[in-house]
């Protein structure tokens, strides 16, 4: 959720619609010191969505500290008297031979390839389709909108069938490859870097000798660091939540990535002879967004850099 | 690392991934026929010796010790063992491998209801070609009809669940009911209990495909009747109307707890007094010891209730079989595992695993009917679990697309649980549903 309300801000800052731009003065009027008179219902609404947002991660942070038996037994919103994170943890790491690390490097290879390479890829066309004017752009453009508008998980039995002909299924090649292609991501650059990067520097830059591969690396690239940070941070959750490609194209548990795993643990409690373990199930799925968080908390700077960056040249 | 028997998975799975499961049966089975090699078993037995790399889905866990034996006897054999998803999850693989042509494995973990519908798209090889009818009476007999299908043998039964009332005996007791031995004594103890203690329930039931055929299928009732591509719905019988009527009373008045089977509110309320009896598979103990330890001690096991008093009709929930996916080519070499695994040495390891077998000889063995199970108080169990499965009625079967089926169940029958709609119209609407379906895919269906 989070990120979809970071894109509004986004587009804001680039100046793509005049409502959006209104909006945004609204919400800075706080920071530039006008105190408003509105401020307590907007503070409850925020406390509100805060709490609506907060209230699920609570409950998981406080339920990773219980233990099975805890988990059934006690009140859903605190703490145990058995306090059981550590050994609930360390229990995660080993569970069945240590397949939890073998998943979370998984995942990490995936996002790292993935979310990665999709950030490159988008960059580069991106950049290209804004900055550089050939015949056929506006057919490029009306193919990533209306890319943009298909579900991955509509394309993912094709893919399944085209790759398992390619002998590509249950392979890590499998998953990464169609996350490489974010349609989105490209939409995104393109829009930010038609704003963010005058053409008057780039021309000053091809005067002054640098090639086009110099002028894309070293003088536009920095200009779109917030934009390719919002991309990185997109493709990041979307390929670390990634659930129903890796569930359609992986057999094998040891190529699974954590959201897989997590659910072949919970589905155990549910067959005869299985060993119910939600509380493994819990404690792997705060365990799994803990990154994400970190990625935010890291990557939010850049950000709001390129906020300010996008308010100026306006 | 899973285990055996899934349940829930049809209740919990989209109807998406179903219908998308089923798409790709309707245009991917026709191509893969089954190659109609001849082989006996010397050729089993050679490709035992001769080896190879063979590839295993299933979810079971106790199969990974199966495994480990079974290349310690055959050092010429590597068994890959791939938990490729419980149930449901892992009929869509095999389903879109099958179709794909790809990536198929040499055996697999199929669930007895949905094993009609991939040996009738001809996805599985029939093992009638090993030799496989010859196993006639060395499986129980509710597993061994299971696996027939189209006159020939598509599986090797692995598990069983002959059904059982698993009770809390500490919660009878201290209300001083007594254990029901038929439903109507069931419907009183219910009334009972609540009486005693309104926040406690004689059973726990959200509307269960899997448990409403099963209680069917002990009443005597056949509501499907399969015959090649000639398939009957119908759920007027006699059978399908005892149950209708006995649980619509239990639906009424509020006798039922809302809690779906395999929630963390069910393993809950096992064990702490809000659900009081359990009817289900002889493969549940394990479950309780694992999921609900605090109702150790307290819990009890007794003959399934009947519809008639004195009668001793029993049915089967549950258990899998293994089979041979026709697009493998390893056959006679799975069917060596198939043979380890589920009738010879295999069969104790999983006994000791804690799996409960659907072989005559080892249901019947001395050792197996005098375990006593802590959990249960000492109580030799495997008594009433072998003579629940001798006690199956014959004649059962499940539709070719049961797997469809089961997923819309929550749909047309369920909603008597949520509704004011009638079970007997809920199971009507069901019946319609279901030869639509059926219609649609091409199978000759009447009601």
């Amino acid at each position: 959720m989070s990120v979809q309300t970071a894109s509004h801000p986004r587009s804001a800052g680039t100046g793509t619609s005049s409502p959006a731009k209104l909006r945004t003065t609204r919400l800075r009027s706080p920071r530039t010191g006008r105190r408003s008179r509105r401020s307590v219902a907007l503070t409850l609404l925020m406390g509100l969505v805060l709490l609506y947002s907060l209230a699920p991660l609570f409950w998981l942070l406080v339920n990773a500290t219980k233990t099975q038996d805890g988990l059934l037994n006690s009140f859903g919103l605190w703490f145990d008297a058995d306090f059981a994170l550590w050994d609930n943890i360390a229990r995660t790491a080993t569970y069945d031979g240590g397949i939890f690390l073998r998943w979370f490097a998984n995942t990490v290879l995936y996002v790292v390839l993935g979310a990665g390479g999709a950030t490159f890829l988008a960059v580069l066309g991106g950049y290209a389709l804004a900055k550089f004017d050939f015949p056929g752009r506006k057919a490029v453009f009306a193919v990533v909108i209306g890319a943009v508008a298909i579900p991955g998980t509509a394309l993912a039995v094709p893919t399944f069938l085209m790759f398992s002909q390619m002998g590509l299924t249950n392979t890590p090649w499998a998953v990464i490859i169609p996350s490489l292609i974010s349609p989105f991501g490209l939409y995104l650059m393109w829009t930010f870097a038609s704003e963010a990067i005058p053409t008057e520097i780039m021309e000053s830059a091809r005067i002054d000798g640098a090639s086009e591969a110099r002028t894309f690396f070293q003088v536009c690239l920095p200009l779109l660091t917030p934009g390719i940070v919002t991309v990185l941070l997109f493709t990041m959750v979307a390929t670390w939540n990634n659930y129903f490609l890796p569930l359609i194209m992986l057999k094998n548990p040891d190529w699974y990535p954590l959201t897989l795993g997590l659910n072949a643990w919970n589905a155990q409690a549910a067959t005869a002879g299985g060993e119910a373990i939600f509380n493994l199930v819990i404690t792997g799925s705060l365990l799994t967004i803990l990154p994400l968080i970190a990625a935010f908390l890291l990557l939010q700077r850049y950000w709001q850099s390129g906020l300010s960056a996008g308010s100026v040249k306006e | 690392m899973i285990k055996t028997l899934t349940r829930r998975g049809l209740l919990q799975s989209s109807a998406v991934a179903a219908a998308l499961a089923l798409g790709l049966t309707a245009c991917g089975g026709g191509g893969n026929a089954a190659p109609q090699q001849t082989v006996n078993s010397d050729a089993v037995e050679q490709a035992l010796q001769k080896g190879g790399k063979l590839t295993v889905w299933a979810w079971d866990q106790s199969l990974k010790k199966v495994a480990e034996g079974f290349e310690a006897k055959y050092p010429n054999v590597d068994v890959n063992l791939v938990n490729a998803g419980t149930g449901n999850d892992q009929y869509t693989a095999l389903q879109n491998a099958i179709s794909a042509g790809s990536g198929v494995p040499d055996v697999a973990q199929i669930e007895y209801y949905a094993l009609p519908q991939f040996a009738l798209s001809k996805s599985l090889a029939d093992l009638g070609q090993f030799g496989a009818a010859d196993l006639d009476g060395t499986f129980t007999a509710g597993p061994w009809s299971s696996v027939q299908a189209q006159g020939g043998v598509y599986g090797l039964p692995m598990d069983s669940g002959p059904m059982a009332l698993f009770y809390n005996k500490e919660l009878f007791d201290k209300h001083g009911i007594a254990v029901p031995t038929t439903w109507d004594e069931f419907l009183e103890a219910g009334r009972a209990l609540k009486k005693a203690d309104p926040k406690a329930y004689i059973a726990n039931d959200t509307g269960d495909a899997g448990f409403t055929t099963s209680m069917i299928w002990q009443a005597g009732g056949k509501p499907y009747q399969v015959d090649g591509t000639n398939v009957g719905v119908n759920f007027s019988d006699e059978g399908s109307t005892k149950f209708a009527e006995t649980w619509q009373k239990l639906i009424d008045e509020d006798l039922l707890a809302p809690i779906s089977s395999w929630s963390d509110e069910w393993y809950k309320g096992l064990g702490n007094g809000t659900i009081a009896t359990l009817s289900t598979g002889a493969w549940m103990p394990g479950n309780l010891v694992s999921g609900v330890a605090d109702g150790a001690g307290k819990w009890r096991v007794a003959p399934l209730p009947q519809w008639e008093k004195g009668a001793t009709s029993s049915s089967e929930n549950g258990g899998s079989s293994l089979a041979i996916p026709a697009a493998g080519s390893q056959a006679a070499l799975a069917y060596g595992f198939l043979k380890y695994s589920n009738v010879e040495e295999g069969v104790q390891t999983r006994i000791d695993g804690g799996a409960f077998p659907a072989t005559s000889k080892d249901l019947a063995s001395e050792k197996f009917q005098n375990t006593g199970f802590k959990y249960f108080g000492g109580q030799k169990a495997n008594k009433i679990f072998a003579e629940s499965a001798k006690n199956v009625p014959a004649g059962w079967s499940y539709l070719p697309f049961q797997v469809y089926a089961n997923s819309i169940f929550n749909d047309t029958a369920g909603q008597a649980y949520v509704s004011g709609t009638k079970l007997k119209d809920g199971l009507t609407a069901w019946q319609k549903a279901s030869v639509k379906y059926g219609t649609e895919q091409g199978f000759t269906v009447k009601e």
